[in-house]
């Protein structure tokens, strides 16, 4: 009876855990890569725009330094986050009942999920995120390509220069805002860490916060 | 490069004083570029590269007297030549502008640049740049409505007119000034600069030049570098010299309200997850919910239809 039990633990720990796989390997690597280089960029971005946040500078080796890897850093963000968007973008179209899920935000916001219409593989929630992440990161990589000293700002004018530098700013800061909100999805709505770290989440996870994809990758028709 | 007077009145990208106990009790500086003594023979851009230590390239003539073509970082004032055949005369002039920092009152370098100590002015009205705070990012080309500062090739440092800041703090006026033959650039308090300005441009007025007078162009607080002109009225002919030159609103927007308001919308954020997790809390799935989709899934999985 015991040795059964055992034989029946470890041959539970050899298989992998129970659940659905929401996201493969590949898109978990290329998520963390993303992730990664957006929090260095950020860094390093947010310590040349505040005298406040300066001192984070020491983090890349000092200014010169921060100067010189910001842009290549940003440049790996976007890259990568072609990749990911590549994977992705199918699930991001806003639907009518994106719309109605948005109004329900009160809902939302008090984890009264059983109020709130059937959701796909993403929530309105992520798909406006995916939708700014793309305006915001081509407005950044643009207006980088304007302010990046060393290379390019020889090949524009002066007022497309300036321009560039606030959007530059301004889109920085809504896309960090943006990062943060995701964050703290995150950490709110818990299953989700261990969606992108091991790949999978549980029946009730899927059920709850995704019923219309649950239902579909039951049926054997789901996307991962 | 730096100057340990303390006597710093602004201070790039530093949001408290700067040492300052030490004032400039005898007035501003300023150095007054008369262009109508100009004679375009260049001993300043000589005296510049020989004090400071400068070498530009030996470049190539492409048909005007202005050599090198443009400000560098081994090239910290140039004298522009325009020729402009006046319709009023029907004359041919030749309109020589010395080029090179104005050390204005407010600096667009100074604003726009993020490395704390890397620009400074001093309390007598002069803009220096010290390099070994210089990041190279630029910015102050960027923040420059006279399209001043050069980063150099050789080392991603900027450069530009110290307005020989250390022969100005041990009481010599500058190069360029010490050696003008002409006596076209003189250098005292900003005071005395204006008033013998005046005194010039009441001399060329007499002599038929109407619109003489003094480009101290008040949208940068006036500068510490002056031009006595023969027509003030279009400073754009001596070589696109800027009308009313201030520092561009993008670049207010940029270093004023931008900063503050963006860290306070990154840190409104963040503080609102966190109240949202005091208040409200974490979203978790309990043990009859994943009973009830364990069921559907066995459901869905039998064939059936959706309930």
């Amino acid at each position: 009876m015991n040795d059964e039990r055992l034989r029946a633990h470890a041959a539970a720990a050899r298989r992998d855990e129970p659940g659905i796989v929401r996201y493969r390997a590949p898109t978990r690597i290329n998520h963390w890569i993303v992730a990664i280089s957006f929090v260095l960029v950020a860094l390093s971005g947010l310590s040349l725009f505040h005298p406040a946040l300066f001192p984070l500078t020491a983090l890349f080796g000092g200014g010169p330094w921060t100067r010189i890897l910001h842009p290549f850093i940003g440049l790996v963000m976007v890259v990568a986050f072609v990749f990911l968007a590549a994977r992705m973008w199918r699930d991001n179209f806003l639907t009518r009942s994106d719309v109605a899920w948005l109004r329900d935000m009160p809902d939302v916001l008090h984890n009264r999920d059983d109020k709130l219409p059937p959701v796909g593989r993403f929530n309105a929630g992520q798909k406006l995120l995916f939708w700014s992440i793309i305006g915001c990161l081509s407005m950044l990589l643009l207006s980088g390509i304007v302010i990046w000293r060393a290379y390019f700002s020889h090949y524009f004018p002066i007022g497309v220069i300036r321009l560039s530098a606030v959007a530059h700013a301004l889109f920085g800061c809504v896309l960090v805002c943006a990062i943060v909100v995701h964050i703290y999805a995150a950490i709110w709505i818990k299953g989700s860490v261990r969606a992108m770290t091991r790949g999978k989440v549980s029946y009730g996870w899927a059920r709850k916060h995704h019923r219309l994809w649950f239902r579909q990758v039951m049926r054997g028709d789901g996307r991962d | 490069m730096s100057l340990q007077s303390l006597d710093i009145i602004r201070r790039s990208a530093t949001t408290l004083p700067s040492p300052q106990a030490r004032g400039a009790h005898t007035g501003e500086v300023a150095k007054l570029i008369d262009v109508t003594k100009c004679i375009g023979c260049k001993a300043c851009q000589v005296a510049c590269m020989e004090w400071n230590d400068l070498r530009d390239e030996i470049g190539s003539c492409t048909g005007s007297y202005t050599n090198p073509h443009d400000l560098s970082d081994q090239s910290w004032t140039l004298m522009r030549f325009a020729e402009y055949e006046n319709p009023d005369s029907g004359n041919l002039e030749w309109l020589i502008r010395k080029d090179g920092c104005m050390h204005c009152a407010d600096p667009g370098c100074l604003k726009a640049c993020p490395s704390p100590g890397a620009i400074v002015q001093y309390a007598n009205g002069i803009v220096d740049f010290h390099e070994e705070n210089c990041i190279g990012c630029g910015y102050c080309i960027t923040g420059c409505p006279f399209n001043i500062p050069r980063i150099s090739k050789k080392d991603s440092k900027a450069y530009k007119c110290t307005l020989c800041s250390d022969r100005v703090a041990v009481g010599m006026e500058p190069a360029c000034v010490k050696t003008c033959p002409t006596g076209a650039i003189v250098f005292g308090s900003k005071e005395d600069m204006k008033q013998h300005a005046a005194e010039r441009i009441e001399d060329l007025k007499s002599r038929g030049f109407e619109q003489a007078g003094l480009y101290d162009p008040a949208g940068v607080g006036g500068t510490h570098v002056m031009y006595v002109l023969h027509h003030a009225d279009k400073p754009v002919l001596y070589s696109d010299l800027p009308e009313n030159p201030k520092i561009s609103a993008a670049v207010g927007l940029w270093k004023g309200i931008a900063k503050p308001l963006g860290v306070l919308a990154i840190a409104a954020t963040a503080f609102a997850g966190f109240l949202h997790y005091i208040g409200i809390g974490p979203n978790t799935v309990d043990a009859a919910e994943e009973d009830e989709a364990e069921r559907e899934a066995a459901r869905i999985r039998a064939g059936e239809e959706r309930p």
